[in-house]
């Protein structure tokens, strides 16, 4: 599995990028992943979807649907569009630290 | 006497039903099912629906007979769960109270929850194919359908039978290939997913088709408005497809009385343990079929081998012993291509459909991931095996776990 160093710390991830680590997880992390996804700069509408994703995922073991930031976080789907545009579940999941969210069936 | 309580008679609920009334002492329980329809829809028939293939009558029978005389059969919607309580209330408002209760309401589409999607258009030339109503107001449009841009669309995942869409996309083909104005319809597949499929081998070879059937793919749309007036999708990342027909998959949820009380995740999907298929909030409550929040497949042959390893539990849970682990996600979908052929598929939680044979006492061997006359067949007569076996919870020759024979990495 490969490890990068970023800002300082031993950073664990999967062969597609994502952490596979939580714990190691930082917000000078967080700015440089969002940078990999073309976000230069996190505003506050990106952290709030940043901390309720973090949060859910404690409780839940699994990062949440789009449709779950909306009903559950109140997040409107087209602010989560602009924020994090294509692909808001994956790169939200991706740039909190956490793993792929799991594809359907 | 003890109380078995089963909400929903449908595909998962009557197998159950059948099932507990061949294991449970008749002195020593009482096993009731409740559902609001009389009608049992044979829902994979309604795939056909829409090319004259099956009418109405070929996919509908009665509820009730297809329930044990031992069972009661209550017709009446469910308004209540109240598990701290362990009763339910009714819509005709009974309430009955159980020892343990199954909870089997599976999923259906919610076209309100896409804006526009009900708009001017609806069943004018917008239509679903997973309703009975839909299927048939679609049969007729399609019979004087002169051509044009035909585009699918699924609004959100998860769905029941997730191959359903591009199997009606491969009967299309098919269809105005026979009608002979195939050269005049554009077929386009819009899909959430990134391609033909959710899985990836799967989604290669099911790609492929598409290629070779010349329909056009649109992938990782998310669905976000419809305008009728404009008759075009739009997408939450302000992307456009324009359409003369639009065929949807609206997003499914689970039933608004698992939301009513407190049951559900945010598609109304009860949590549920993936192998033991226990409820994960209450040690008496069960969930079977397309209710569960659970990483398989929802389809009728996952209901099938869920009853398998529900029956067992239920049977050791009222002896008070540990449950067995016995559900592995097993999905096995025939799925038709037209021009009489079709494929099949066979998976589990972490196995993805891989190509190969697939063996089968007495009938097959059948054809994975390849299109063969054989897999039409075994489509055909799933039917027939639906009514007279599964519905009522005879054996079949296919284990409940998946098997690896056969299959090629
Ligand atoms: C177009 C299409 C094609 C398909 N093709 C295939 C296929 O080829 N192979 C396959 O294996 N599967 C297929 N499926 C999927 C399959 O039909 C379902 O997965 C299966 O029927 C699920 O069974 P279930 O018992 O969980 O839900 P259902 O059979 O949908 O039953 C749920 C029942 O609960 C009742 N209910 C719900 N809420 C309430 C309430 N509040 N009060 C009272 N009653 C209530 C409903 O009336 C219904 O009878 C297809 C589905 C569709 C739509």
């Amino acid at each position: 599995m490969p490890v990068r160093e970023i800002a300082g710390v031993q950073v664990d991830f999967d062969d597609e990028g994502f952490m596979t680590n939580p714990d190691q997880w930082n917000e000078d992390i967080a700015k440089v992943l969002a940078e990999e996804e073309g976000i230069s700069e996190l505003t506050e509408g990106h952290w709030k979807v940043i901390n309720f994703i973090r949060e859910d995922f404690k409780e839940k073991g699994q990062p949440p649907t789009i449709r779950r930031m909306n009903k559950v976080g109140g997040i409107p789907t087209k602010d989560l569009y602009e924020w994090f545009p294509k692909g808001p579940a994956k790169k939200a999941a991706r740039i909190a630290g956490l793993g792929k969210p799991q594809g359907c069936v | 006497m003890k109380k078995l309580l089963i909400l929903g008679a449908g595909t998962a609920g009557t197998i159950m039903a059948n099932k507990l009334d061949q294991h449970l002492l008749r002195d020593e329980w009482q096993i009731t099912i409740v559902d609001q329809d009389e009608t049992h829809i044979y829902q994979p028939g309604l795939l056909f629906i829409p090319f004259d293939i099956y009418t109405r009558n070929d996919v509908i029978k009665a509820k009730r007979d297809y329930i044990p005389q031992g069972v009661e059969l209550i017709m009446s919607g469910i308004e209540l769960i109240e598990p701290e309580k362990n009763r339910v209330k009714l819509s005709n408002n009974k309430i009955l109270s159980y020892d343990y209760l199954i909870i089997a309401t599976g999923t259906r589409t919610q076209p309100g929850e896409t804006e526009g999607l009900m708009g001017d258009g609806w069943y004018k030339n917008i239509f679903d194919f997973y309703t009975l109503a839909g299927a048939c107001n679609l049969q007729k449009f399609l019979k004087h359908w002169q051509g044009g841009r035909l585009v699918l669309n699924i609004v959100e995942m998860p769905i029941k039978c997730p191959v359903a869409p591009l199997e009606f996309l491969f009967l299309a083909d098919w269809y105005f290939t026979e009608k002979g104005i195939r050269d005049k319809v554009d077929l386009t597949f819009v899909t959430p997913l990134p391609g033909a499929f959710t899985k990836p081998k799967a989604a290669d070879i099911l790609g492929d088709f598409l290629d070779q059937k010349n329909i056009n793919l649109i992938a990782e749309f998310n669905t976000g408005s419809v305008d009728s007036a404009a008759n075009k999708l739009v997408s939450f990342d302000g992307r456009e497809v324009e359409y003369d027909l639009l065929v949807t998959i609206p997003t499914n949820m689970g039933d608004a009385s698992i939301e009513r009380s407190g049951l559900g995740d945010e598609l109304n999907y009860v949590p549920t343990h993936k192998h033991t298929l226990r409820s994960k909030a209450h040690e008496n409550i069960f969930v079977i079929g397309d209710a569960t929040d659970l990483p398989s497949s929802k389809a009728g042959s996952v209901a099938h081998f869920q009853a398998d390893v529900l029956t067992e539990n239920i049977l050791l849970a009222i002896e008070g012993l540990p449950l067995q682990e016995g559900f592995d996600g097993h999905a096995n979908c025939f799925i038709e291509s037209g021009f009489g052929k079709g494929l099949l598929i066979d998976f589990n939680y972490d196995v993805e459909p891989l190509p190969g044979k697939y063996p089968l006492p007495g009938i097959g061997p059948f054809s994975l991931l390849q299109e063969t006359k054989a897999n039409h067949w075994g489509k055909m007569m799933f039917r027939w095996m639906y009514w007279n076996l599964l519905l009522r919870g005879s054996e079949l020759p296919i284990e409940a776990q998946m098997n690896m024979a056969g299959k090629m990495r």
